[in-house]
């Protein structure tokens, strides 16, 4: 079970009596198709152009960079690892990976289950109109831009005049202000997260359970199981091998919460609990202050540990479930 | 076969249907709410007696959206890069995407491999902005239309669907027959693959009409800003507020008034900006759930 599903390798032209050898039959593949080499170009250069010439600008992060002098001839730092030695000895090491990891934790177990449980509960209906007014209810917040949502979260939460603190002062409560509160900063993050992405996070699930053949649930039924039964003994089986590639996938994530929203979530009393490694990243390196190197070394730092964490998760999950990426 | 449903199936579905109704009104609500309050009188909205109708109807804050410059340029960018950018991403990853679903293609697995590597690792912020930079490109469109030209989670999308749902026989006779590779794609394979062409077209329309993180990073030029940057300057911070309250309908000698309407702006600059989508929505989710099968099927 793959998602890259790598092409096979080219076939053999064992049918073909007249080619002697592979490689050449190969060549006359190459100058049959070459028109599909002028179909991978753009893509290859954008590719070349926005990623890979970024990875080399790593480089960076092992200089001291120099604006007039370029990528290639900055001077090396001294020592080579000068920027990553001046993270870890900053104020914001602990509190960032701390704020990382908290959100990004949080996030993943509740948005790695309750899509889960929507899409079970969804496919016991069994009235098809009511059905599909709860998916598409469900799948519209989806496509709310980021900027909006975060518009959104401010007006219903804002202390004064929001939705939501009215209600609390209509129950008899004093107001709370949660925009500036830094303990409600992770529950609004994960939670409007929730909102947005669980209907949506649902559908691959749908997907799987669509493919369990009603033949179990038939022959369950005669054998006398329940409505809970089936589902605990055959629905969410059929789920696990899904659920497991979106857990590897997140946990490859785990150091890149959505920093977009967060940044824009951000505000001066609540940056203790909402800076984390990547809007300091933009910070130090683009807003704040133009300190290159050291923003691109904490940029690879992280990287680097997103890639171990994926590669781990997904080395656990080969050896216990046969499940894995490649 | 028909199972009669028990007793116990009769109260499973009654509370499975009640909680799914409570999960709906929830996904609904926030939606339903803003849109009665861009409608409603801001002193009733904001003490809360606005709650599920709109009550005295104003269309003020409309009004002053949609005389405010920063926003109507911004509207038309966003049309810009939305329908240009979304050319771009086609033009570039259908191509890919159908060359390498070829298994004759040699060298595909290599390039996929090239291809691929770009999902699990990248420069980062700071090295992709000291490139750009140096390829002259901040402060101008072509930072929103080909930096993203494509990505490779679309590609492997789209090239899935070539190799499930395009008939590999068909491709070898019509080659046979003398039909170039530009040919075959463009005439034979590009028709037959309107379904998957949907899925990405709104893919990319709704990241472009969306993204707002690029354009604040390279994006400084007032007339270059999409709408999603004037939205942040007004939702999010809220000096750009006040502008807007001179520049709009308000006589900004009513300071009260002025401060009364802000939350009334907000409600409005958010129907505003996300009502193309939402209108587009009921006939489009169809597609967008089958994108996400097309891959889950994969899985």
């Amino acid at each position: 079970m793959s998602i890259l599903n790598l092409a096979n390798p080219i076939a053999p032209a064992a049918n073909d009596k007249k080619l002697r050898s592979k490689s050449a039959y190969k060549w006359t593949l190459v100058k049959r198709n070459w028109q599909l080499y002028l179909f991978v170009l753009p893509a290859a250069i954008t590719f070349i152009l926005f990623n890979y010439l970024p990875m080399y600008g790593v480089l960076i992060s092992f200089k001291s960079y120099n604006m007039a002098a370029g990528i290639w001839d900055s001077p090396w730092a001294e020592p080579w690892y000068k920027y990553f030695k001046m993270f870890f000895s900053s104020p914001w090491f602990f509190r960032t990976i701390k704020n990382t990891l908290v959100l990004s934790l949080y996030g993943l177990i509740i948005n790695s289950i309750l899509p889960i449980l929507l899409a079970l509960m969804v496919n016991e209906v069994r009235n098809s109109f009511y059905k599909k007014i709860v998916q598409t209810a469900t799948y519209i917040p989806y496509f709310i831009s980021v900027v909006v949502l975060v518009g959104m979260v401010n007006l219903f939460f804002s202390t004064s005049t929001g939705l939501v603190n009215q209600v609390i002062k209509m129950l008899g409560h004093e107001p709370i202000s949660f925009l500036t509160s830094e303990p409600a900063f992770k529950h609004l993050y994960v939670w409007s997260g929730v909102w947005q992405g669980t209907g949506w996070g649902s559908i691959i699930y749908f997907a799987a359970l669509s493919n369990v053949s009603p033949e179990l649930h038939e022959a369950a039924t005669i054998d006398g199981a329940g409505r809970l039964q089936r589902i605990i003994h055959i629905n969410i089986p059929a789920l696990i091998p899904t659920f497991i590639i979106m857990l590897i996938l997140g946990s490859g994530s785990i150091m890149s919460v959505s920093y977009q929203k967060i940044l824009l979530m951000q505000n001066d009393l609540n940056v203790l609990a909402s800076e984390v490694i990547q809007t300091y990243v933009y910070k130090v390196g683009l807003r704040n202050s133009q300190q290159y190197s050291y923003a691109s070394a904490i940029g690879l730092f992280n990287n680097v540990i997103n890639l171990i964490l994926l590669i781990t998760v997904n080395k656990i999950s080969a050896k216990v479930s046969d499940t894995s990426l490649w | 076969m028909v199972i009669k449903e028990s007793r116990g199936d009769k109260i499973f579905n009654l509370i499975n249907g009640a909680i799914l109704f409570i999960i709906l009104l929830i996904s609904v609500y926030p939606i339903w709410f803003v849109l009665c309050a861009s409608i409603s009188e801001p002193d009733l909205v904001n003490s809360g007696k606005m709650l599920f109708w709109p009550k005295e109807i104003t269309f003020g804050g409309y009004k002053a959206v949609f005389t405010d410059p920063q926003i109507l340029i911004g509207y038309r960018n966003t049309i810009f890069y939305t329908v240009f950018g979304t050319l771009i991403n086609l033009a570039v990853t259908m191509p890919a995407a159908y060359a390498l679903s070829r298994k004759d293609f040699v060298g595909n697995r290599l390039i996929t491999i090239f291809f691929l590597i770009t999902m699990f690792f990248s420069g980062g912020l700071i090295p992709t902005y000291l490139i750009i930079d140096k390829l002259h490109m901040v402060n101008t469109i072509w930072v929103l239309l080909i930096v993203y030209a494509t990505n490779m989670s679309n590609i492997i999308l789209s090239r899935t669907f070539f190799s499930n749902s395009i008939p590999q026989e068909m491709q070898e006779a019509a080659q046979i027959d003398g039909c170039s590779n530009f040919k075959l794609f463009l005439q034979i394979v590009l028709p037959l693959s309107k379904p998957i062409i949907a899925v990405m077209t709104l893919f990319f329309a709704i990241g472009h009409w969306n993204e707002y993180f690029t354009s604040m990073i390279y994006i400084s030029n007032d007339k270059l800003k999409p709408l999603q940057l004037v939205l942040n300057d007004i939702l999010v911070k809220s000096d750009a507020m006040e502008r807007l309250i001179q520049t709009g309908a308000i006589d900004p000698s009513k300071l009260e008034e002025s401060l009364r309407i802000k939350s009334l702006i907000r409600y409005s600059l958010i129907v505003v900006a996300s009502l193309p989508i939402m209108c587009l929505y009921p006939f489009i989710q169809k597609y967008f759930v089958k994108g996400v099968m097309i891959g889950a099927l994969k899985a």
